[in-house]
């Protein structure tokens, strides 16, 4: 296989906001043990000054390989402080990208933190009877049950 | 950082006498064997003393030794060059557990009309002899067979199995690349028409091994040209690699293999008090066991993140085996010994070498509990 991106491996070896939140807005529960990838992202939601509904704290727990570990550790990075129209946008290319790229293998198969992010943000919207953000399918989108 | 170096079914370190053994004969036997010259002449002798000492490891008598570039070109050469030598059998007899190299080159023969069958496997990994001698038929060209599975080690009767293909009147294939030195093997004892054995395996260079073939097989070559190895095998013989083969077979003993043994029954017993692990495999005390084999399911972890944190620790291991890290399909050889897709992912092999010691399996006991203790409080659930 090719080898992990330096920033890959500083995710996966220490990687950042790992846990539960208590009483979490949101779950993301994303993969499953037959895949061998299991993430769950937590999302704590609260307004901003300018009163938009924001991202305010997200940690991830994850069984699975070190792209696995590592695109759930950017993820949370990347959304932390992001409203969660823009959260939601969030790509896997993009978690790829602030990860200096993931080996191809790894593209679609281990790259679930931008589903488990939109489905913990949908978890939310559902949770308060709204309605959920529509899952636009991006190429090689892996939202697995 | 000191390296732990715990994949020798992956490769092993050339041991240092063969690699004076090369040096040497770089030096003095660098000529072709197939000049007439002196230093051809060198070369010749020193090939055919390999030859011979190799040929006696197993105890041949009726087999001729061809030197090929390793395990995947014998076992492409037994199975291939038997079935073009071949011409009417068109049924092989195989087990779920083979290499891959094995494994993919019956299915390359499955394209050209070849039947085969897979037999299955216990939990230990074990052919059942019964179902053996049920699949073979009146067309079956060929039984090939693992001697020692080189991810959960499970050694297979050698002679049970070939007295039963020869009763059947098929030709017995075996890849003894993990069980070479490490367990005896007799080629006439245990009914072996067609052995490979390779070198990197047992502190021997790359791209160097050996398919043994009994008199009379009528296998044809792979490879054409120059005529080399009695016309089976064609391309300059790498003297110096087989020297570097020939001197490894000297390197484990007795001695190392109990050495191997203890070190892998303190690793298991350590690693046993993790929850929610267990051994792959047959029992390590069965006698049916690879003496450096461990092969251990760790839930709630997944392979490839225990290698690479072990790895940060100094330690050499590998998820199922080597070969699956290309892939993402979960090891076959873990399927077929009854283990579910979500049970193989936290599978890992440690396989000993003989430089291995008691301190450096104590520290590695300690990694391997840090390290399935660490990745376990990022798992969501368990299921």
């Amino acid at each position: 296989m090719e080898n992990y991106s330096k920033k890959v491996m500083e995710n996966f070896m220490k990687p950042k906001n790992m846990g539960e939140i208590k009483d979490a807005s949101g779950v993301g529960k994303v993969g499953n043990p037959v895949c061998g990838d299991i993430m769950w992202i937590y999302i704590m939601v609260s307004k901003d000054k300018s009163g938009n509904e924001i991202v305010k704290d997200i940690k991830f727990k994850t069984l699975g390989c070190a792209a696995a570990i590592a695109t759930s550790s950017m993820i949370t990075e990347l959304a932390k402080g992001k409203t969660l129209a823009d959260a939601y946008k969030i790509t896997k290319a993009d978690v790829a990208k602030a990860l200096d790229g993931l080996p191809p293998i790894k593209m679609h198969c281990s790259n679930l933190a931008s589903d488990g992010l939109k489905a913990a943000i949908n978890d939310y919207l559902v949770k308060q009877g709204r309605k959920p953000m529509e899952h636009t399918k991006e190429a090689g989108s892996s939202l697995r049950s | 950082m000191r390296t732990i170096y715990l994949d020798n079914a992956a490769t092993t370190k050339l041991h240092p006498l063969v690699r004076k053994a090369m040096s040497e004969c770089e030096e003095d036997g660098f000529g072709n064997s197939s000049s007439l010259h002196s230093a051809g002449r060198k070369a010749k002798e020193k090939l055919d003393l390999a030859r011979e000492t190799i040929s006696k490891k197993v105890f041949a008598k009726n087999h001729k030794l061809i030197f090929t570039s390793g395990g995947t070109e014998s076992n492409n050469f037994a199975i291939k060059g038997l079935a073009l030598g071949s011409r009417e059998k068109k049924h092989i007899v195989t087990t779920k557990i083979e290499h891959d190299c094995v494994l993919n080159t019956l299915g390359f023969l499955e394209k050209y009309g070849y039947k085969v069958t897979y037999l299955d496997v216990d939990k230990e990994g074990l052919v059942n002899l019964e179902a053996l001698e049920n699949a073979i038929t009146k067309d079956t060209l060929l039984v090939s067979v693992i001697h020692g599975n080189n991810e959960i080690g499970t050694i297979q009767n050698l002679k049970e199995i070939g007295r039963i293909v020869h009763e059947k009147g098929s030709v017995f294939h075996t890849d003894a690349c993990q069980s070479f030195t490490k367990q005896p093997i007799d080629m006439e004892k245990d009914n072996i028409d067609l052995l490979t054995i390779n070198a990197h395996k047992i502190y021997g260079p790359k791209g160097v091994g050996a398919l043994l073939v009994k008199e009379g097989l009528g296998l044809e070559p792979l490879l054409h040209g120059g005529g080399h190895e009695y016309g089976l095998r064609s391309g300059t013989v790498n003297v110096p690699g087989i020297v570097g083969f020939s001197k490894a077979t000297e390197i484990i003993g007795e001695r190392e293999i109990e050495h191997m043994a203890s070190l892998r029954n303190q690793l298991v017993t350590g690693l046993k008090d993790i929850d929610d692990c267990w051994l792959n495999g047959p029992e390590v005390d069965s006698g049916k066991r690879l003496c450096n084999n461990a092969n251990l399911t760790f839930m709630y972890a997944e392979g490839e993140a225990i290698v690479l944190y072990l790895d940060a620790l100094g330690i050499c291991v590998s998820t199922g085996s080597a070969c699956s890290s290309n892939t993402l399909k979960p090891s076959h050889v873990l399927k077929a010994i009854g283990l579910k897709q979500e049970q193989s992912h936290g599978t890992i092999r440690f396989s000993i070498g003989i430089d291995n010691t008691t301190e450096e399996i104590k520290y590695t006991i300690d990694c391997v509990k840090g390290t399935i203790e660490k990745l376990r409080q990022m798992c969501p659930y368990k299921y």
